[in-house]
């Protein structure tokens, strides 16, 4: 009992249907405190969207409406001036950003289901010692290998390009990704299903390109929509790796636009949710696989 | 050799042959495939690592000029590091930080879960709002932020127009308007006590007490990360049996009673995982704050994450700057390293 409870992540791929609705109607409250606790919560929802108004309100207003004295404020009139002069400001570093986070995400995936599979299917001496080894590599602060991974980049040419930042996300995305298939595919395919292929003669890889990837796809969409998240929000890597603002992704270029002292507001609040607009979206629509990741990806 | 059904199996519905299929021949081909990622990793993580090290104790290392001479003594930069007021401004703000971010976040992230799983209705709904916030890079968040704790904008405008704070002026005689993260007040400052207690306690430069202008960062980081251990509680409560309820019903325990005596005891691993989670991004924070309000007056918000990379990269000093990373990467290890080896172990009866 106590066991199943310390590995909460693996019993989330199991059953994502029943625990994302809650098909388990606890009835601990009375009626009349759980009306209560009802009105609490519609009263949080507006409290924590505070920041997320102001934005994309402020992001929507005229200079000359952008007064932070009048910061809580609909915009009135609704305007698009804001979002096309952060637009024209962050239009570059926004395909940067791009550039970098596709072929990071599908790398970094990649490797991750592969490594996944041979850790949840494959037995062999130390696997656990050799799992978590890699682990480690998700929690260090990357302040700690900034110095060499630089050096390195610069001696195989890779130092303040694309590329290179999408080497080092591929790099230190393996521990993650390889965390969440191991548990999705213990999860979710049976190791008799590998057993069958290995008795048929089929070898680490065949196996791995004819059964186990076929049958990966949520794991794919799981694992995929939280690397874009990571990938997308990160700040450190890009300023470090990529010295040139023009090549930089986009959140080191918001950072750029908010420190200038010349630009309005409104301008700054627009770029916050032009940089934000992939994610958000990301989040909205797949929503529920993040929450998968994210559950997944911080416990064994 | 076969795997025995474990304990940890016990009450999962998946697949019940759980055995992987032993190697046959000699070298395990698992481990062959694995190698390339285990020793990238190795290298890019451990070695890595070791060289930062090793720029840490040197004193002349440079990037066009990489001389990995050692100082005499060895910890020479390290001692820099400790006498330098903003660096001991750091850690007593990282740690300040850490704990305040860290009730606020388990409590509310508890008290979300509690009220979304008992929703009357649209549970999805109130869970992906919540947890929004965490999907956004925290420099979005911080640059908007940074307008909320604006003194002349933002919160204190929620507070002079809604009459709050001039209810606190009656009270007090001045108005309730803080200034958030430009503030360079600390209170509560034991530096004083601790000479007396400490002789040479004096190389402490700094105030060892409370930055008020951490508190706005507290909260948006609380409100960022909220959502995160809303979601593992949230896991942990669906994770709880109805049986126990029911149970516990029988017995007349409902309601408060029934999550004090029964709930909150079941959700102790799902805490610890909050905890070493949120503990270890707190001793990482740096972009949140680094959009928020930068280092703050008399480094009142800077942290560990911002001291290490404008060292390294705006003051030019690598081997300090390395040195300060070392010693992050030391606070971050003593909270994850013993979880990881914990799960680990218990891994390996799987």
């Amino acid at each position: 009992m106590t066991d199943t409870l310390v590995a909460p992540s693996r019993s989330r791929f199991r059953k994502p249907k029943s625990t994302m609705s809650h098909e388990v109607h606890h009835q601990a409250f009375g009626k009349k405190s759980r009306r209560f606790q009802m009105a609490l919560l519609v009263i949080l929802v507006p409290v924590m969207m505070v920041p997320l108004y102001v934005m994309i309100s402020a992001a929507f207003k005229t200079s000359a409406n952008a007064d932070v004295s009048t910061m809580w404020q609909l915009p009135n009139p609704i305007s698009l001036d804001g979002i096309t002069a952060a637009w024209k400001a962050l239009s570059p570093n926004f395909v940067n950003s791009f550039e970098m986070v596709i072929p990071a995400v599908v790398l970094s995936c990649l490797i991750g289901s592969f490594n996944g599979y041979l850790l949840s299917k494959w037995r062999f001496r130390y696997d656990n010692v050799i799992f978590t080894l890699m682990l480690v590599g998700m929690f260090i602060p990357y302040q700690s290998v900034l110095i060499p991974v630089v050096k390195f980049l610069q001696l195989v040419g890779l130092y303040g390009t694309i590329p290179g930042l999408v080497f080092t996300h591929v790099v230190y995305g393996i521990p993650i990704t390889t965390l969440i298939f191991r548990n999705y595919y213990t999860a979710t395919i049976p190791t008799a299903l590998v057993e069958a292929a290995a008795i048929d003669g089929a070898g680490v890889l065949r196996t791995f390109w004819s059964i186990i990837l076929p049958l990966s796809a949520p794991g794919f969409v799981v694992a995929g929509i939280f690397q874009f998240t990571n990938i997308w929000n990160d700040f450190l890597f890009g300023i470090v790796v990529i010295p040139n603002p023009k090549m930089q992704p986009v959140t080191a270029a918001l950072n750029n636009l908010s420190g200038t002292q010349t630009v309005d507001w409104n301008i700054v609040m627009a770029g916050a949710l032009i940089a934000a607009v992939p994610t958000l979206v990301a989040y909205l629509t797949l929503g529920r696989y993040y929450v998968q990741g994210l559950t997944s990806g911080s416990v064994k | 050799m076969a795997t025995p059904v474990s304990e940890l199996d016990v009450g999962r519905t998946a697949a019940p042959a759980r055995k992987r299929p032993k190697p046959r021949k000699h070298v395990p081909r698992g481990l062959l495939w694995l190698l390339p990622s285990f020793l990238i990793v190795c290298v890019f993580v451990y070695v890595f690592i070791g060289y930062t090290v090793a720029v840490s104790i040197s004193s002349n290392w440079r990037a066009a000029k990489p001389d990995l001479t050692p100082t005499d003594p060895w910890y020479a930069n390290y001692q820099t590091l400790a006498n330098s007021g903003r660096f001991q401004a750091d850690v007593r703000n990282n740690l300040v930080f850490a704990f305040f971010f860290l009730i606020l976040a388990v409590l509310a992230g508890f008290l979300f879960a509690v009220l979304v799983h008992n929703a009357l209705r649209a549970r999805g709904f109130f869970r992906s709002v919540f947890m929004l916030p965490y999907a956004l890079s925290f420099i979005v968040t911080g640059v908007v932020w940074r307008w909320l704790f604006n003194p002349e904008a933002g919160l204190n405008l929620i507070l002079a127009n809604s009459g709050l704070s001039a209810a606190y002026e009656r009270v007090t005689g001045s108005p309730l308007q803080p200034d958030w993260t430009s503030s360079p007040a600390v209170v509560g400052d034991l530096s004083g006590m601790l000479n007396k207690v400490i002789p040479g306690g004096d190389f402490i430069q700094v105030q060892l007490g409370i930055p008020l202008a951490l508190m706005a960062v507290v909260l948006a980081a609380a409100w960022q990360l909220m959502g995160f251990s809303m979601a593992m509680f949230l896991a942990g409560l669906s994770s709880v049996p109805n049986e126990i309820l029911e149970a516990a019903q029988l017995d007349g325990a409902t309601g408060l009673r029934y999550y004090r005596s029964i709930v909150i005891p079941l959700m102790k691993p799902f805490a610890v995982t909050v905890v070493v989670i949120l503990t270890h991004v707190a001793f990482k924070m740096f972009d949140l704050i680094y959009a928020m309000s930068g280092s703050g007056i008399g480094f009142a918000t800077d942290m560990p994450g911002i001291f290490v990379y404008e060292t390294i990269y705006k003051a030019l000093q690598p081997n300090i700057g390395a040195a300060a990373a070392i010693v992050m990467l030391f606070m971050v290890c003593v909270v994850v390293v013993p979880y990881l080896v914990r799960t680990g172990r218990r891994d390996a009866h799987d």
